[in-house]
């Protein structure tokens, strides 16, 4: 590493240190609307570390990432329309349909490599996708719109916004903390093997699909945890959660941001959101802006920003 | 993320400075936030409601009700989550008094109930919800154009009174397109030969058209806003359709923008309207003239709404002297709408919602070759929508 | 009944030879450059919009086509030798990555060109009407050029990649690049040439579809999912396959759309039908991909040995 450790650490405490300060500040200047810009750089961290996980650690380029995280959006909402509310109830069936959604999609995707993988990924997330426009209960292509946030305990009121990212940050914190040490455990190296040399890691005698699977379902259950974060901060839900452009800009953070980087994921939701939002704030024309910036960082930080302070590539 | 944008503020405001010396809601000036469809396939409608909105700020210098008026534009890109995202926004960072413009039902139900939940006075200049006229109605949402509804029983009164029998109607699948042929098969009592929903900006309708054929009804009556109803009248007249079986549609498929865009091929198209360029009042008259010498093309009813809507505000503030913290006295005030509207005398039902005047319509060729609307006659007076009887306000 | 199923029919050639144009561009690209494009919906764009411009200035939709094809040929080409040649021996997930942010350049430039709203394009007037193809069928004329039109480029593509010295080049790159190489193909110009290529195939596609949807900002992104769909099935770097697996995507989306709301009336009500309907017609075409890579795990005719 050519940062020293220490220095890293500090960087890291700053960040945290002002994310905590953040929504106290906003609310000295009346200007509560930071905390939403905020809460969703936060959430959209969370989905992009999942499926930083995915792709960067697990070496599995999939392109229906959204799906899971439109489905955590959707069960949330779609409880909370059978009145519902409890977060206790309504959060952990989120993650849990999005993760038994990502066993059934990744038992059948896994078969396949490269690019098939791809496009097969892309194949079942668009069928979610379609399936769900298709639910006029839900809303379908209208959205569906939550009566409030969840409630932390039975009969206490709806969660407010400043709690609400308080818990974003923790838990995207909670779940960098878990990836590294799984990450430096032996699954994590079986992974890591599997990743770099997949016939030499099943030659061996690794079960390569299973690893595989085990990491795609961890994602997908991630995934749905910022959905459901996702459905709370907004309070709308609409199938275009599910669709293909979300799963692209996920993947384009991931690969922005560094992908296989423990804050890969982060990084690069925070460059996105805050480079479009400052951009589209001063100019109708800020995708240019934006297109030109992720053209330079392809060409000066090839691997990801997260890269950009290691001189040489990552073992 | 998502493929959309925010158009630019016309009006500058420096957001953390002002809002730190600012704190308090000091009624100097009047915030109307503008949120529309500016761009995509039915940009035209969004584009006409702002220039007619921004037509009568000019003209009444920039005031609004006495008041300096600020607007903030945001362009919702036909998607509901932006149109709530900045609806949001112009809540929360620009604490904006008034909210107006949105086009699309589907995203004037998206946004509505946080606007309703700040308690921030929506005047809407377009889409009325068939939700928020009957059950869910509320006391911060205001229409000054229509009910969904009401164009489309107009025109089902007509082809009933007509003699038609046998109709296919289309309209897309959102709730706006739901209520659309709601309202027409609520007056046209006849049978209907088949019910077609088509996907919210769908374009090409090879297999609708070829459906349609094979059905042999003896009229089509579409509901198809923007650039939907454009390409459909077009493939309409190219897979000869129109030569056996007339089309009929609301004034929302048959003004300017579309007859800018389809030509010859509409004339003859009777449509029904709320409003009118030919309308015979003194305000009425002024508008069309100074909007054509404003933008240099002739006003749609889209532009019309937007003059009205802003006329409404007006004439609101001016009523209660400037003093909109007070939001029961601006509420009173709006519902009395003491203004002139571009079609004369205007009043609201309970659920403030138009009591008006639909007319007939037909689009013609006038001698110097140019293609417009012609009334023609009244087909509902003093119409009120079906939905005001569930409402509880009084 | 009949004649309402061969109209769908031709509805549905057309849709798949339209797909084929932009499917063609595509597997040459990812078959014999190995480059993911996503911007090549970009380039359908561009050549609608000026298809567009220029029929508006010209005021004749005949001259304005081969003005707009060769327009976007140089611009895929300037776009070849400036950005795309250096994603070559860049990994997929990079070329995703710069082709995406090449997507959002190229919305906004149309957009500080023309302008947010969509612009008119109408079928030349002469083809405005329909044709009486049998008794009682009534067809478009608009649509039997588009039918027309991919027909020709169909044929004229199968001869020039299997009766030309340029379409051996691409057939001997598209299966083994190095190889090719190797045994003396100029690589450079060749994928300069091919890249221009599949963007005229595009603008064309562009420009024929133009009056029939919308030219708008955004139009590329619709397409595209499709068009790779298109790829996979038929095979990356054939021709053959991309012709297969265009037409049998156009089919199986339009007679879907058309067919299976009727159908599935007669099972269910008329509600649940038309929710059901078309969100299965959408899915087919995934469905479909599925079927077949489940067969055929490399395409239907793929072009790798």
């Amino acid at each position: 590493m050519n940062m020293p450790i220490h220095s890293r650490t500090w960087i890291l405490l700053a960040c945290l240190g002002a994310g905590v300060a953040l929504p106290f500040a906003a609310d000295t200047f009346a200007q509560g609307y930071y905390v939403t810009v905020a809460t969703r750089v936060l959430i959209y961290a969370l989905a992009a570390t999942s499926l930083n996980w995915v792709l960067g650690y697990g070496g599995m380029v999939s392109l229906g990432h959204a799906a899971f995280f439109g489905t955590g959006a959707y069960v949330v909402a779609i409880l909370m329309q059978h009145s519902v509310a409890s977060a206790w109830i309504a959060w952990p069936m989120a993650v849990a349909v999005s993760a038994l959604l990502g066993f059934l999609i990744g038992t059948v995707c896994l078969r396949t490599r490269g690019v098939y993988f791809i496009m097969i990924t892309l194949a079942f997330a668009q069928m979610l996708y379609y399936l769900i426009l298709s639910l006029k209960v839900y809303g379908g292509d209208d959205g569906l719109t939550l009566s409030q946030r969840s409630s932390p305990s039975a009969g206490a009121g709806p969660l407010s916004e400043i709690a609400l990212y308080f818990i974003t940050l923790a838990f995207l914190c909670a779940t960098l903390y878990a990836l590294k040490r799984i990450a430096a455990s032996p699954y994590g190296a079986a992974l890591t093997a599997v990743r770099q040399n997949p016939e030499r890691a099943e030659s061996i005698g690794f079960p390569v699909y299973r690893l595989r699977l085990v990491c795609f379902v961890m994602g997908a259950a991630l995934a749905g945890l910022s959905g459901a974060l996702y459905a709370n901060l907004n309070r709308f839900v609409n199938p275009g959660l599910l669709s293909w452009t979300q799963s692209g800009s996920l993947l384009v953070m991931v690969i922005l941001g560094g992908a296989g980087h423990r804050l890969g994921g982060v990084i690069g939701a925070v460059l996105l959101i805050l480079v479009e939002e400052l951009l589209s704030s001063y100019t109708l024309y800020w995708q240019l802006g934006l297109g030109i910036f992720i053209l330079l960082m392809v060409l000066k930080a090839p691997r990801g920003l997260a890269y950009i302070f290691t001189a040489r590539s990552r073992s | 993320m998502r493929f959309s944008f925010h158009a630019a503020r016309i009006i500058a405001i420096a957001s953390l400075a002002a809002a730190a010396l600012n704190p308090a809601q000091a009624a100097d000036k009047v915030r109307i936030g503008f949120i529309s469809t500016l761009s995509g396939p039915a940009s035209a409608l969004g584009v006409d409601i702002r220039d007619g909105f921004n037509l009568a700020l000019k003209t009444s210098g920039n005031k609004i009700g006495g008041l300096p008026a600020e607007i903030i534009i945001g362009d919702d890109a036909q998607k509901p989550e932006t149109g709530k995202q900045l609806a949001d926004k112009f809540m929360k960072s620009d604490k904006v008094d008034f909210l107006t413009g949105i086009v699309f039902t589907n995203i004037m139900l998206a946004a509505g109930p946080a606007v309703f939940e700040n308690k921030t006075f929506y005047i809407s200049a377009n889409s009325g919800p068939s939700q928020y006229a009957g059950e869910q109605c509320n006391p911060f949402f205001f229409n000054t154009t229509w009910q969904n509804d009401n164009l489309h029983e107009a025109m089902g009164k007509y082809l009933a009174d007509k003699g038609f029998r046998n109709v296919v109607i289309i309209a897309p699948n959102y709730p706006g397109g739901k209520d659309a042929l709601a309202g027409f098969k609520r007056l046209y009592t006849s049978k209907i030969a088949d019910e077609v929903y088509v996907t919210l900006n769908q374009l090409d309708f090879a297999a609708e058209l070829a459906q349609i054929r094979a059905t042999k009804p003896d009229a089509v009556y579409f509901f198809l806003p923007g650039g939907m109803g454009i390409n459909f009248i077009k493939q309409y007249a190219g897979a000869g359709l129109n030569k056996s079986i007339p089309l009929f549609t609301s004034g929302f498929s048959a003004d300017e923008d579309t007859i800018k865009a389809v030509g010859e091929a509409m004339v003859g198209m009777s449509n029904s309207t709320h409003w009118a360029a030919d309308l015979d009042n003194a305000q009425n008259q002024k508008f069309v003239a100074g909007f054509q010498k404003e933008y240099g093309r002739y006003p749609s009813l889209y532009a019309a709404q937007g003059y009205d809507a802003a006329m409404l505000i007006d004439a609101a503030v001016r009523d209660v002297k400037g003093r909109i913290e007070d939001k029961d006295a601006l509420r009173a005030a709006l519902r009395k709408a003491d203004f002139k509207s571009l079609r004369g005398d205007f009043r609201f039902n309970v659920n403030q919602f138009p009591i008006q005047h639909y007319y007939l319509r037909v689009v013609e060729k006038t001698p110097a070759g140019a293609i417009h609307n012609r009334t023609v006659g009244i087909i509902l007076k003093d119409h009120r929508d079906a939905y005001a009887g569930a409402c509880r306000m009084k | 009944m009949t004649l309402l199923i061969i109209e769908q029919l031709l509805n549905g050639l057309q849709f798949g030879l339209m797909l084929f144009l932009l499917a063609a561009g595509l597997t040459l690209v990812f078959g014999v450059m190995d480059v993911i494009n996503l911007a090549h919906g970009s380039l359908y764009m561009i050549g609608a919009f000026l298809m567009a411009g220029i029929a508006a200035l010209t005021g004749s939709f005949w001259m304005a086509l081969p003005l707009a094809l060769a327009a976007t040929a140089g611009l895929a080409w300037l776009l070849e030798i400036s950005l795309i040649k250096t994603l070559y021996r860049r990994d997929h997930l990079t070329q995703v990555l710069a082709t995406f942010a090449l997507i959002l350049i190229a919305n906004d430039v149309v957009r500080l060109i023309w302008g947010s709203q969509p612009l008119p394009l109408n079928a030349p007037e002469a083809l405005a009407g329909p044709v009486e193809l049998l008794p009682g069928l009534l067809y478009p004329a608009y649509r039997l050029l588009i039918i027309a039109c991919g027909a020709g480029v169909a044929i004229a593509l199968f001869l020039l990649i299997n009766h030309t010295q340029l379409g051996m080049w691409l057939r001997a790159g598209a299966s083994d690049r190095e190889m090719a190489e190797i045994l003396g193909v100029k690589v450079k110009p060749l994928f300069a040439v091919l890249f221009a290529f599949g963007g005229a195939l595009c603008a064309l596609a562009g420009a024929l579809l133009g009056p029939l949807s919308s030219v708008q900002i955004g139009m590329g992104e619709h397409i595209l999912i499709p068009a790779f769909v298109v790829v996979v099935i038929g095979g990356i770097g054939s021709i053959r396959g991309a012709f297969a697996g265009a037409l049998l995507v156009g089919m199986a989306d339009t007679l879907g759309r058309a067919f299976l709301p009727m159908v599935l009336r007669e099972i269910f009500s008329a509600s649940v039908a038309s929710n059901l309907g078309p969100a299965l017609a959408s899915m087919l075409i995934y469905l479909l991909m599925a079927l077949v890579l489940f067969f055929r795990p490399a395409g239907l005719f793929p072009a790798r040995g």
